[in-house]
C-alpha cells in the first residue's frame, strides 16, 4: 500500500464491517450421497487440528500430549496456532468473563466442520468453582460443546479417549455442535452478552 | 524513499532511551508514551491472549516501528478465579484443593507456604522426617518447572527437539509425584503438621535416583544443541538485559536477580525447612541477558539434582511423617498475621495470611513470583526488541499468568 | 529489630507494635506519616525490597488496612508498616515514584478494594476484570457465591457438600439423629417460650 492510502485508512478510523463479515452464518446441511457423505465423515475424523489457545489450568496438560510420550499426531491431531487452520477448539478448564469473550471470537473465526471440546470438570459445572464471581458454570449456555472430558485435571490418556469418542460422533454424523450454534445463535448470544457486559464485538463476526 | 524510512527508524531507536525526565513523581517507569498511530509509522498489534508465543494465558499490547517494539503494555486477568475471595469462604483444609491451583507448574510451592503460614500461626511443629519428604517434594516440583522451562527457552527461539526433550522428561519426574501422591499435576499432599503420607516403600529412592541419572544425561545434550548453538548465541546473547540497580526497583528475585549478579537467594537468607543442613552454593551469572539467564536454570537443574541427592543421603530412615491433629474441620487458627516466603524456581513467593481467630481465614494474600517480572519489568525491557524476539523474552523471565491474577 | 524499630518510633510515631518472629515485625503507622516513614526504611534502614502491597478489609471496625511488606537484604529481616484507613471513600498516598512495583500492586488493590492511589500510573484502567459494574469483589460484603448463581447458570443437581454432616450420615447415623432430635425440641421449647413472652 501506498503512504496515502495507509493514510486514508488511519484518517477514516477502522470500520469492522468494512473488514469481517457480519452475515449470519447458515446451517451446514450434509451431503446427500451415503457413500460421500460417510466419506467426508472419515476424512474429518482423521484430521483433527487443535486451535492452542490455553484458556486455563488444563493447557499444562497439552504440550505432554503433542510431545513423544503421549504423541496424539499419530492420530492425526496436531496443534495450529490460528483458528483459520483449527478445527478442534479444547476450552482447558475454566473460562473467566474475560477469556470468553475472546474465546467467542476465536470460534467464530474457526471454519465448518468445528468441534468443541470441555475438558476438565470446570467446564461442565463451574468444578470447584463453582462459587467464584469471574468463572462460568456451564460452558455449553455459550458455546456449542460436542464432548466432555472430566476430571480435575484429566490426564492425557483421558484426553485421548475423548478424541477417540469425538471420532466416534463425527463417524457416525453426530457431531452437530457448530449447526446447534447456528440453530440457536440468538439464544446463545442472549447468555453471552448477559455476563460480557462491555459488548463491543459484532453480532457474528468470521 | 524506503531507504529514507529506515534511517529516521534507527534514529528514533537510539533516542527514546537517553530520554530523562528529572520530575521525581514521574520517573522512566512511570511515563506514559504518546503514539500517533494516524501517521503510519507506528503499528498496535496485540501478542496474545490466542497466540502460542505467550507464556500461559496473557496479551501484550505491543506498538511496532517497522520490527521493532516502541511500546508494550501488559494486560492480564485471563485467568482470573479469585483465589483469595474463595479461601475467605472456605475453611483451613478446604482451601489445599484450591491453593495448589494457583501456580500451574509449581503447585507444591503453595501447599507448603499456606501450611506453613497456619503451622506459624497455630504453633505446630512439622516432625523432622516430614519436614525431609517436603523439601524433597518442593525440589523435586523445582526440578520439573526448570526442566520444562529450560525447553520452552528453546522452543521460543526455535529449537524445537529440546522443547520436546524437556517436556518428555518432566514426565518422568510427573510418574515420580504420582507414585509418592497419587496426583500428577496437582498433589494436595503437603498439610499442616506434615505431609500426607510416607514413600510407597523402600525402593522408592532408588527410582528417583534413575530419573534423575537419566536428566543429567539430558543435561549434557542440552549443552550441546542449545548452548553451543551459534543461532542460539547470536539470538539471545545481550537480549533482554536487566540492569544490577533495576532488581530493587522492580522486585526482581530467583534467577532472573541472580542473572544480574545480586546475590538473593531465600534458601541462603532465610532458611526454611532443612536447607540449612544441605551442601550448596548459590550460583550467580553476570551477564544478565536471556543467555545467561537461561544458563543459570541450567545450573539450577543440576543443582536440584545434587540437592534431591542429599537429601536421600542425610534424611532419618523412620519416623512420624505428620503429628496427631484435632478433627480438620473445626480447626480454629487463633487470631495473627504472618507473612512466610519460599524460593521458587521463579522467585520468591510469599503468603500473606490473616486470621481472626475463626474457621475461616480473613485475608489470604498470595505474592506470585513473577508478578513483578510480567508486569512491571516485561513493559520495561520489550521496548526495543525485535518482535520475533518477545515471545524468548516472555519465557526467559519465567512469567507464569495464573500466580499473578490468581 | 528492636532499635530498628525504636528509631522508627523516634522519628514517626508507632502507633501499635508487634513482633512476630525474630525477622518479621508489624508496626501501625499513621496515614499522613507511612509514606514518609517508608521511605526513610528504605533510605536510610536499608529496606529496599518492596516485598507486597496489600488490603485487608475489618468491615466491623469500619476500615481498610493496607499492609507493605519491605525486606532488608543485609539483615535478612522484614518490616510491615500497616496502614489503617477509613472505609468510606478510601484514598493512600501512591508509592509508584519509589518502586516501579508498586504501580502493578496499586492498580490491583484499586481494583478489588476500591482503594484510590492519584498520580499512580495507569490505576483507572481496569486491570484483571473487564466491564466490572459492581461493588469491588474483595470487600467483605461481596458475596461471591450469591452472585455467581445469580450470573452464571448453575448446573442443578449440585448438592451442598458440608462434610460434617456427610461424614456424620455415614460413620454416626444414630447418634446424628439423636442430636439432631435435642437440638429440634431446644429449639422448639426457645420459640415457644419466646411466644409466650
Amino acid at each position: 500500500m501506498e503512504d496515502k492510502e495507509i493514510k486514508n485508512v488511519m484518517d477514516e478510523g477502522f470500520k469492522p464491517e468494512v473488514y469481517f463479515c457480519d452475515a449470519r452464518p447458515k446451517v451446514v446441511t450434509p451431503v446427500a450421497n451415503k457413500f460421500v457423505r460417510k466419506f467426508y465423515n472419515w476424512a474429518q475424523a482423521n484430521s483433527l487440528w487443535i486451535l492452542a489457545f490455553g484458556t486455563g489450568c488444563g493447557s499444562i496438560e497439552l504440550p505432554p500430549l503433542y510431545k513423544a510420550r503421549y504423541d496424539v499426531s499419530r492420530f492425526g491431531i496436531f496443534p495450529r496456532p490460528t483458528p483459520r487452520q483449527a478445527g478442534v477448539f479444547i476450552i482447558s478448564g475454566y473460562l473467566s468473563v474475560k477469556t470468553l469473550k475472546r474465546v467467542i471470537r476465536s470460534y467464530e473465526q474457526m471454519q465448518n466442520p468445528k468441534f468443541v471440546l470441555g475438558l476438565g470438570s470446570c467446564t461442565v459445572n463451574g468444578g470447584m468453582y463453582f462459587d467464584s464471581y469471574n468463572t462460568i458454570n456451564r460452558l455449553d449456555y455459550y458455546l456449542p460443546v460436542d464432548v466432555y472430558i472430566a476430571g480435575c485435571m484429566p490426564r492425557p490418556e483421558a484426553l485421548i479417549a475423548g478424541f477417540n469418542e469425538l471420532k466416534k460422533l463425527i463417524k457416525e454424523g453426530r457431531a452437530e455442535g457448530a449447526n446447534k450454534y447456528v440453530e440457536n445463535l440468538d439464544w446463545y448470544k442472549a447468555n453471552q452478552k448477559k455476563i460480557i457486559k462491555d459488548w463491543d464485538l459484532p453480532e457474528y463476526n468470521w | 524513499m524506503k531507504s529514507k524510512e529506515l534511517s529516521e527508524t534507527i534514529e528514533i531507536n537510539q533516542q527514546t532511551p537517553t530520554k530523562t525526565i528529572l520530575n521525581p513523581w514521574q520517573p522512566f517507569w512511570a511515563e506514559q508514551k504518546e503514539f500517533d498511530l494516524k501517521s503510519g509509522k507506528y503499528l498496535k498489534i496485540w501478542h496474545g491472549p490466542q497466540h502460542p508465543g505467550v507464556t500461559g494465558n496473557m496479551a501484550l499490547e505491543l506498538t511496532l516501528q517497522g520490527d521493532v517494539v516502541v511500546d508494550c503494555k501488559t494486560h492480564v486477568g485471563y485467568l482470573h478465579r479469585g483465589f483469595e475471595k474463595l479461601m475467605e469462604r472456605r475453611k483451613f483444609i478446604q482451601c489445599f484443593p484450591i491453593v495448589c491451583r494457583i501456580c500451574v507448574p509449581e503447585p507444591d510451592y503453595n501447599e507448603y507456604l499456606f501450611a506453613a503460614a497456619v503451622e506459624e500461626l497455630a504453633g505446630i511443629q512439622v516432625p523432622e522426617r516430614g519436614q525431609w519428604i517436603r523439601t524433597l517434594v518442593l525440589e523435586m516440583i523445582r526440578l520439573a518447572s526448570l526442566t520444562m522451562g529450560l525447553g520452552g527457552q528453546a522452543g521460543a527461539f526455535g529449537l524445537v527437539p529440546v522443547g520436546q526433550w524437556g517436556v518428555a522428561h518432566r514426565d518422568f519426574i510427573l510418574d515420580l509425584f504420582e507414585e509418592l501422591t497419587g496426583g500428577r499435576i496437582y498433589h494436595m499432599y503437603i498439610i499442616p503438621g506434615g505431609v500426607r503420607q510416607d514413600f510407597p516403600d523402600d525402593e522408592f529412592p532408588h527410582r528417583v535416583e534413575l530419573v534423575l541419572q537419566k536428566l543429567e544425561k539430558l543435561i549434557l545434550d542440552i549443552e550441546k544443541l542449545m548452548f553451543n548453538n551459534a543461532v542460539f548465541k547470536a539470538r539471545t546473547k545481550g537480549l533482554g538485559k536487566i540492569p544490577a540497580e533495576w532488581v530493587e526497583l522492580f522486585g526482581i528475585t530467583g534467577t532472573n536477580a541472580r542473572a544480574a549478579g545480586v546475590p538473593i537467594d531465600v534458601r541462603k537468607d532465610n532458611p526454611y525447612l532443612v536447607y540449612e543442613q544441605l551442601d550448596f552454593e548459590m550460583i550467580l551469572g553476570s551477564a544478565s541477558d536471556v543467555y545467561e539467564r537461561s544458563l543459570l536454570r541450567k545450573e539450577e537443574i543440576l543443582n536440584s539434582i545434587n540437592l534431591i541427592r542429599q537429601i536421600f543421603k542425610k534424611m532419618p530412615n523412620k519416623g512420624e511423617v505428620r503429628i496427631k491433629l484435632p478433627n480438620v474441620l473445626h480447626w480454629k487458627v487463633p487470631a495473627g498475621e504472618t507473612y512466610v516466603r519460599a524460593e521458587t524456581s521463579r522467585g520468591e513467593m510469599g503468603y500473606y495470611m490473616v486470621t481472626d481467630g475463626s474457621e475461616y481465614p480473613r485475608r489470604v494474600h498470595v505474592r506470585g513470583a513473577s508478578y513483578t517480572h510480567a508486569m512491571a519489568l516485561l513493559e520495561q525491557l520489550a521496548v526495543g526488541v525485535s518482535i520475533a524476539d518477545v515471545a524468548g523474552l516472555m519465557v526467559s523471565l519465567q512469567t507464569c499468568p495464573p500466580e499473578i491474577e490468581r | 529489630m528492636e532499635d530498628i524499630l525504636n528509631r522508627l518510633d523516634q522519628k514517626f510515631y508507632v502507633q501499635a507494635r508487634y513482633v512476630q518472629r525474630p525477622n518479621l515485625a508489624f508496626v501501625t503507622l499513621k496515614k499522613n506519616v507511612a509514606v514518609q516513614a517508608i521511605t526513610y526504611l528504605r533510605d536510610v534502614e536499608g529496606f529496599r525490597h518492596l516485598v507486597m502491597i496489600s488490603a485487608v478489609d475489618y468491615i466491623e471496625q469500619n476500615m481498610f488496612q493496607l499492609t507493605y511488606i519491605l525486606h532488608n537484604y543485609q539483615l535478612h529481616s522484614d518490616i510491615a508498616v500497616r496502614v489503617e484507613l477509613d472505609r468510606e471513600n478510601p484514598v493512600m498516598d501512591s508509592l509508584h515514584h519509589l518502586w516501579a512495583a508498586a504501580q502493578v500492586y496499586q492498580r490491583e488493590i484499586k481494583e478489588m478494594f476500591g482503594i484510590d492511589f492519584p498520580g499512580s500510573p495507569r490505576v483507572d484502567e481496569p486491570m484483571i476484570l473487564e466491564g466490572w459494574d459492581n461493588i469491588p469483589p474483595m470487600r467483605k460484603e461481596f458475596d461471591t457465591k450469591k452472585y455467581s448463581e445469580e450470573t452464571y447458570f448453575p448446573r442443578e443437581g449440585r448438592a451442598s457438600c458440608d462434610p460434617v454432616k456427610i461424614m456424620e450420615k455415614k460413620l454416626y447415623r444414630v447418634e446424628a439423629e439423636v442430636k439432631y432430635e435435642i437440638k429440634r425440641v431446644v429449639r422448639d421449647n426457645r420459640n415457644k417460650s419466646a411466644d409466650a413472652n
